[in-house]
């Protein structure tokens, strides 16, 4: 990083910080320079630092009164929404937290998809991240198994049995997952076991992500390099604390709401009824966010192909700096990516739709056709665009589509020269 | 110093030393991962015994066998004879109907579809015998797979008559 050096002011904090530079790290943390261009788009990394402490602290709470047994555990869910002191509330945010989640990380992912985050020299940051959203989604999978109602218990029956699909040893690895023959007791304790664990996992990988892009530092909405320490960027703290907080109770806002007026609206009704290994109820559907996998999965007529294609779709998404081929980061210069884009957007949304209804009908056709846009958009279209796109000329400089506009630079000086009057000091 | 790079003790030791720490590494995992599989007491239950006597003719019945769910069905005259008259060119899992029920009038199978473990339901889709709602595979009465993304027939577990009224599943 290119800061100067930090010395602590006190002789306690100097002989503190030369044995365990934290002051350091932290002065690091308040200064780090960021574009002054930021928008509101920027604010969802704080906002999902939010929600993964959320979803730890509920969930430490509510694993004090939960129990992980076939015979125990739907009981233990209906004693903590009735007898448990706010248990109602602590496992709400938890289950409503788990969506905020998916939401924010999936605006997160899009803009980073519209102002091209992803592209050198953050593409280790792009695959942290996607790392996370991987880590994100198994653990929200094993929690919902938890509750131990009938989509908990068919949700994890369909998804082990993904695993059956691998040719030779796929059997062996779904007994190996369950522990048994079917989804029963063992299942449930060991993703108990590892929806504890996970969230941790994904904390380290959020330092990495985090440390990552310190390093570079952030993109931002105009796509162009930044001079670090100059009038282009403003130190982290408190510019981008104060956007982002409020941003956060914004988000906290919408997060309560569900919480208090709709806090099933998200979940399936279903999940009130006790796993039944008899019985499969008559449409199961994952949770939303995972909708558009689910819809692609279903798309492919066949076991092994559907599994495939599921899982290329996300990992598909590792590849994206390098089949993405344009210098050009931002969707604002590239008026052909940007259609494409928002097409994108409208598949990937139409999928969650698709993946909610019968596989049948006009759904299934749809579903196909979806399916197939969204590995073309990735496969062809980008790597074609970044060789034939003919862009938008880059400004020099982030502040220069600001100051470029008639009149603009008269008008901040005037406004400079009003607020302060004419000892207006270095100002361009 | 010789120009030919001859292997020397001490990389001789080096690849020992590797070699033992891998297989000891391995032999310390091993355990952590296979505590993981069906332990004794999963594996014990591992026969279900079933009487069948007042099951009527064109009725099903389902049992719980290693947590899975086991349909016996006693098939009418038309279904066993529909099933038996099947080309097996036409089926994507050729098997014969004598094949899947030693005793054609009694259909035993593991109820659990296998395209991605959802249980069928019974007199349901084209062929008017099992289908399953998760991912709309069909399966006709002999359980097997017509249309759908499922790949196999409905499994056949290891069962046998003790007598005329038992079965024993298992």
């Amino acid at each position: 990083m290119s800061e100067e050096k930090y010395i602590p002011k006190s002789k306690l904090g100097q002989w503190f910080d030369s044995r365990l530079p934290l002051l350091t790290l932290s002065h690091h943390l308040q200064s780090y320079p960021t574009p002054k261009n930021l928008n509101y788009w920027w604010t969802f990394g704080g906002i999902l630092t939010f929600c993964l402490i959320t979803q730890i602290v509920t969930g430490l709470v509510l694993a004090m009164h939960y129990v992980a047994h076939v015979d125990h555990a739907f009981e233990s869910i209906e004693h903590i929404m009735r007898d448990v002191n706010y248990g109602w509330l602590i496992r709400y945010v938890h289950a409503n937290g788990a969506s905020m989640f998916f939401l924010a990380v999936y605006i997160h992912i899009f803009r980073s998809l519209f102002y091209g985050s992803y592209k050198a020299p953050r593409e280790v940051i792009w695959i942290i991240g996607l790392l996370i959203y991987i880590l994100m989604m198994a653990t929200a999978f094993m929690g919902y198994v938890l509750p131990w109602g009938q989509m908990s218990f068919w949700g994890a029956t369909v998804i082990t049995n993904l695993f059956s699909a691998i040719p030779f040893v796929g059997e062996s690895i779904t007994t190996w997952l369950w522990g048994g023959y079917s989804v029963d007791n063992p299942t449930l304790n060991r993703f108990y076991s590892l929806h504890y664990l996970l969230p941790f996992l994904t904390c380290g990988l959020v330092v990495l992500h985090i440390w990552a892009l310190h390093v570079p530092g952030n993109n931002n909405p105009i796509g162009i390099d930044v001079k670090k320490n100059s009038n282009e960027t403003m130190p982290f703290h408190p510019y981008m604390v104060m956007k982002d907080l409020l941003a956060l109770l914004l988000f906290i806002t919408v997060f309560l709401w569900f919480v208090f007026f709709a806090p099933n609206v998200l979940g399936h009704p279903d999940n009130y009824i006790e796993a039944n290994p008899l019985v499969t109820p008559a449409h199961i559907v994952p949770e939303w966010y995972l909708l558009p996998f689910y819809a692609i999965l279903r798309a492919i007529p066949s076991k092994l192909g559907g599994v495939i294609f599921m899982f290329s779709a996300i990992f598909i998404l590792m590849l994206l700096p390098w089949l993405d081929t344009s210098k050009v980061r931002s969707a604002i210069f590239r008026p052909i990516y940007k259609k494409f884009f928002w097409t994108l957007v409208f598949v990937v949304i139409l999928l969650g739709y698709l993946g909610a209804k019968p596989p049948e009908g006009i759904y299934l056709i749809l579903s196909r056709l979806a399916t197939a846009y969204y590995f073309i958009h990735f496969l062809l279209v980008l790597p074609l665009l970044g060789r034939y796109e003919k862009t938008d000329p880059l400004p020099q400089s982030i502040s220069d589509p600001v100051l470029d506009k008639p009149d603009m630079l008269d008008k901040f000086k005037k406004a400079a020269a009003e607020y302060e009057g004419e000892n207006v000091g270095s100002f361009k | 110093m010789s120009k030919e790079i001859k292997p020397k003790r001490r990389d001789f030791i080096f690849t020992a030393s590797y070699t033992i720490g891998a297989v000891g590494l391995g032999a310390a995992i091993w355990p952590l991962i296979d505590q993981m599989n069906p332990d004794a007491s999963v594996k014990a239950q591992s026969t279900t015994e079933v009487d069948v006597g007042n099951v009527e003719v064109g009725k099903t019945i389902t049992v719980l066998w290693r947590g899975k769910p086991i349909f016996i069905r006693r098939r009418t005259k038309s279904e066993i004879e529909e099933a038996s008259k099947v080309d097996l060119k036409n089926l994507k899992d050729p098997e014969k109907d004598s094949d899947r029920a030693k005793n054609p009038e009694w259909l035993v199978m593991v109820g659990v579809c296998t395209h991605l473990g959802c249980v069928p339901l019974g007199d349901k889709g084209e062929y008017n015998a099992w289908f399953c709602p998760c991912h709309g595979s069909h399966y006709d009465t002999s359980g097997r797979v017509r249309k759908g993304p499922a790949p196999k027939n409905l499994e056949i577990p290891k069962y046998e008559f003790i007598d005329n009224n038992i079965i024993k599943i298992g």
